[in-house]
Formats: C-alpha cells, structure tokens, sequence
C-alpha cells in the first residue's frame, strides 16, 4: 500500500519505523522557527531552568508581527528576542531585516521538500507548497521541542483536492482556496492533511500555490501539500546549497476522501464576516461601501500579487474615502517590487505603504480598524475583533479584488479592469 | 493534577476562535487590560461573572484560528477548569495539554447543557455528566501521553523533570 506525503514525511521524521495514518508517534523536526513567540518560548525555556537547547543550528528566528514597535510591551518583546538569540546561541537570526516568517523563510533557502518543520504561527502550513510537512505548535510546546529535540504527533489522514479547470483573467489562487472553504467548510481538513493536485494545481506558481497552502489551516489542516516538482525546485535551488529532489505521494497512498475541484467558470470570491467559509462569489455581493483596503499578510503579498493589484491600479486613483494600505511580504518582494515600478504605482495612486510585515492582519500593528468600519483585505482572516474594534466587518479576497474595491470604494469585479 | 471536576458550566456555540479569547489588540498588554475582552464577544457576561472552577461546554472547533497560546492560557487565569467540546482546532487542542488545561472532545455536548448548569466531568475515564438535568455522554479518551502530561500540570513541570 502506497502512502500518502504525511506518512513518508513522518515516518523519516519519526525514525522510519512504518507508520499510518491514526497512529501516535514520536518526530523529530529538521527545522524549527520562531517569529514574535521566541520571547514568550524564552522566557518558558527560563522558568524551566532550561539553559542550553538541543540543536541551535537548526533554528531560525526573526521578528515579524509588529516591526518597528509600536508599544512599549513589544519593544520588551523584542528586546527579549535579541537576549534569546545570544543566549541560546541561534546563528540563523534575522531580526526585523526580513518580512513575515512564512514568506522569508523559503526565500531564504530553508524550506526542503520532504522534510518535517514547526513553527509558532498557525500559517506555518505555507511551506506544505513546497511538499514540507509543515504545522505550528505553541510557545510551551516550542520549549519543549528546543530541550528535546522531538514532539508527539499524530499521523494525519490526508483529504485530496484535484482541481481542474482554467482559472479566468483575474480569479486567483485566493478565489480557488475560498470557494474551497465556501463548498466544504473551514473544519473539512480538522486535525488532517491536504493534498492539492490536479491538473490546476501543478500549472500553478509557486506563489499562487503557497497562498493555497497558508490558508490550508483555514480549513482546519495540519499540512497542505503540493507536490515537490520542477518548478519548486527551480525556487528553491537558486537559495540552499542542499540538494532538492522531487517529492509527492504514492500513486496508491490511502486517502480519506477526494474532492474534484471545477474551476473553469469560477468567478472572484469574497468571504464576508465574520468567518472563513461564508464565501459568496463576487457577483452575488450588493454594494458594499469599504473603508480601508488591505493588500499584505503572508497570504497574498507575494511580488505576483503585488503586479496584479498594480496592474489594476496603474494610471487610477484610491477612492477618496478609502485608505489602502500595501505591505509586501518580505524585504524581497519589497525589492524586486521597487525594480519593477510597482511601488511608484501604489504611491501615485495614493496607497500607503508599511515595513513588510503581518501589518494590521491579525490586529497588532498599523491599519487597526475603528467601530462600523469596513475592511477588504488579501489575508487570511475576517474574525470578528481581529483586526480592531468588534463592532468593524472584515472582508478576504484575492489581491486583484482589493484593488478594484480601492479604486471603487466598494468591494468590486476586478473583471472589468 | 486531579482530573475529575465539578463546576458551573458556560455554553458556547460553534467555531469559536482564539481571537475571541485573546483579542489581538491586547493581547500583548497586562492581564488587566486584557482580562475584560476574554470571550466579551460572544458573551459580554463571561468575564464579568466568571469564575474559579468554572468550566466551558462547547460546540464544534473551538479553539479554531491563530496559535496564540495565550487563548487558553487566559481561560485558565479566568479559573476555567475544563473545556469540553464537539470538536477543537487542533493548536488549541495542544496548546491546553501543554499548559496543563484540562481538555475533553465529547460529540453533542454542546445541546445537552446550559449556561448555570452543573457538570462532572472525568478527563481520565473520558465521562461528561450534567448533574443538573442528570444526563451521562462518553467523551472521547486522550492518549496515556496527554492525561500524563495534564496529571503534572502541563509540560513546564515535565522540563524541569
């Protein structure tokens, strides 16, 4: 019997003995990371009276959520990270010079198809775009990972989702993950695995694929696989000096389900608050009047996400009544988005622009919403409170719709641009 | 750890995030200042009237969303004993075995108890009773690994080990 990503990852991972899908094991992680919550796992590892960890060579930190700070507490926060950096003698430290953990991570060459990583940040399921079985666990949890080197896991069913169909002009990746979670619910994936594939899937980029595999933890996931191809690998073999090979399941693995996803007559999608899986297709939306639109988040502020909103903005104006903020996801993107014109275009515009970083995503940082106020974002989450006060309305689509809405000043068909 | 308890029951419904249990913009402020807003949003009763030895009886994914640990850990300062629920997001669910917050998944609980009501709930012999309306529901049993780290409160009492 063939097996599935999961199971190959953690059966190396939990020292090759056969595991299948239910079982509880024992792993041990290639690469552990830490944005913001290396302070608060320091100071765990401190009331522990743990003073060494188990391989500082294989942890990478940096700072994301809230760079520069804007309060004393997380200037504290980040005052500690600096001393856990020195302390436990992390060399793979990038401070705030980076952008979000999830976008810096394989950009900088630390994703390896095949390989087990942990990480603090429920999105930690992006680098699954690169075959990774990767997933989050808590500050206690990281501590205990950094003393010993290994955590209990249970090997995850995996779902499929075979998608197929060519997308249209201006319907994204973003709208293929959100009509998935409008048609099977944010708890389809709970305490499992996905595998994207299909025909769809492969033609993908691997930013459009990562966006997929972030929001994979939208739908419940512990990973969100895409098969290790051609492609990956060229990302990737510009950035690591260790060797990439392909990586996919079986043919015969074992699945729990599979989906057959048609994406051929999909439009754009909107989630309306204040959940991930009220998603209604742009089509069947009234007019809605926005107040801020909102192009960053690990999920989509990728350099293509960036040129696509730009596209749609280039020679336009914000509606006077919205502000638009645009974070690029890393220090990278920020570059290569600077080269390509693409930030004069947000300027002229009249979008503001921030340090790459989480931003306003998940209520920390600039762009916090006011009472009665209405926001349409490219990220990844429209909780009630998130982002600011609990009386605001978040809405999510894909970077082409924020930029047609900002331009509108109410959410609208990036079809017609 | 003693692993059974009693205590008077909060209901809530489904789906809810660790945003609402720890707002993002406070949750890197004092106890003080984030002590109001724990769960406010879907019942601004709960931390007003919260107590010791309370415990939450919810419906399906609780706990779903962000991996803020602080989610469970402000539950467990607001005296919360136990959370029972249809279902969890799966890093709340660690994250409340991690720092020793007794957890139980137990299906159809949430229709069977209202907020007042009295539960016994033993976390080891996975039993969920409502001694108000006398009703006994079979939870779903953690691993050996899970109650022992529970019965040390958590896992900072393991490193120190």
């Amino acid at each position: 019997m063939g097996m599935t990503m999961a199971e190959k990852v953690l059966e190396r991972a939990g020292g090759k003995a056969p595991v299948r899908a239910g079982q509880y094991i024992t792993a041990k992680p290639d690469l552990v990371f830490m944005g913001d919550g290396l302070a608060d796992v320091y100071t765990i590892l401190q009331e522990a009276n743990v003073g060494s960890i188990w391989d500082a060579s294989k942890v990478v930190s940096l700072m994301d959520h809230a760079v520069p700070s804007p309060t004393i507490g997380l200037a504290e926060k980040y005052k500690t990270i600096r001393t856990a950096v020195r302390e436990l003698g992390i060399a793979t430290a990038y401070g705030e010079r980076v952008g979000i953990c999830h976008q810096a991570l394989p950009e900088k060459g630390h994703v390896i198809p095949g390989e087990f990583i942990l990480g603090l940040d429920s999105h930690s399921t992006t680098h699954g775009a690169f075959g990774a079985a990767s997933t989050a666990i808590g500050y206690t949890e990281m501590a205990y990972v950094l003393k010993t080197g290994a955590l209990w896991v249970r090997v995850p069913e995996t779902i499929k989702f075979n998608i197929l169909g060519e997308l249209s002009p201006r319907v994204m990746s973003k709208d293929v993950l959100l009509h998935i979670a409008g048609r099977y619910s944010v708890e389809v994936a709970q305490y499992k695995a996905i595998e994207f594939t299909g025909p769809t899937a492969r033609g993908m980029s691997v930013a459009g694929r990562m966006t997929m595999s972030n929001m994979g933890v939208e739908l419940g996931a512990k990973f969100a696989f895409f098969e290790a191809d051609e492609k990956t690998l060229a990302f990737l073999r510009q950035r690591t000096q260790r060797p990439v090979g392909l990586f996919g399941a079986d043919a015969d693995a074992r699945y729990e389900s599979v989906h057959e996803v048609d994406v051929s007559a999909l439009e754009p999608q909107v989630s309306l608050p204040h959940r991930v899986d009220n998603v209604a297709p742009i089509s069947a939306i009234g007019n809605i009047k926005i107040d801020q639109a909102f192009l960053g988040s690990c999920t989509n502020a990728r350099t293509e996400d960036l040129e696509v909103a730009a596209g749609i903005l280039e020679g336009r104006h914000i509606h006077r009544d919205v502000r638009m903020l645009v974070i690029p996801a890393s220090w990278e993107v920020y570059t290569e988005a600077m080269r390509k014109g693409l930030m004069e275009i947000f300027i002229r515009a009249g979008a503001l622009i921030g340090t790459p970083g989480c931003g306003p995503c998940c209520g920390t940082h600039q762009g916090i919403l006011a009472g009665g106020e209405r926001c349409i974002g490219s990220h990844n989450r429209n909780f009630k409170g998130r982002m600011g006060s609990n009386d605001a309305e978040v809405y999510l689509a894909s970077p082409a719709t924020v930029a047609a809405s900002a331009i509108e000043g109410c959410i609208a068909d990036p079809r017609t641009y | 750890m003693g692993l059974v308890m009693d205590g008077r029951v909060w209901v809530f419904g489904d789906h809810i995030n660790t945003d609402l249990m720890c707002p993002g913009a406070y949750q890197w402020g004092t106890w003080e200042e984030i002590r109001p807003h724990v769960l406010e949003a879907c019942n601004p009763r709960f931390p007003k009237e919260v107590g010791p030895g309370d415990v939450i009886i919810a419906g399906r994914n609780f706990g779903c969303g962000s991996s803020r640990e602080k989610a469970p850990k402000n539950l467990k300062h607001l005296g919360i004993r136990c959370v029972v629920a249809e279902s969890f997001g799966r890093l709340f669910f660690r994250n409340c075995i991690a720092i020793g917050l007794p957890i139980l998944p137990c299906g159809n609980v949430a229709s069977r108890f209202e907020t007042g009501d009295r539960a016994r709930i033993d976390v080891e012999q996975a039993v969920v009773e409502n001694c108000t309306r006398g009703l006994r529901l079979t939870a779903e049993p953690l691993s050996r690994e899970m109650i022992d780290t529970l019965r040390e409160g958590g896992i900072i009492a393991l490193l120190r080990k």
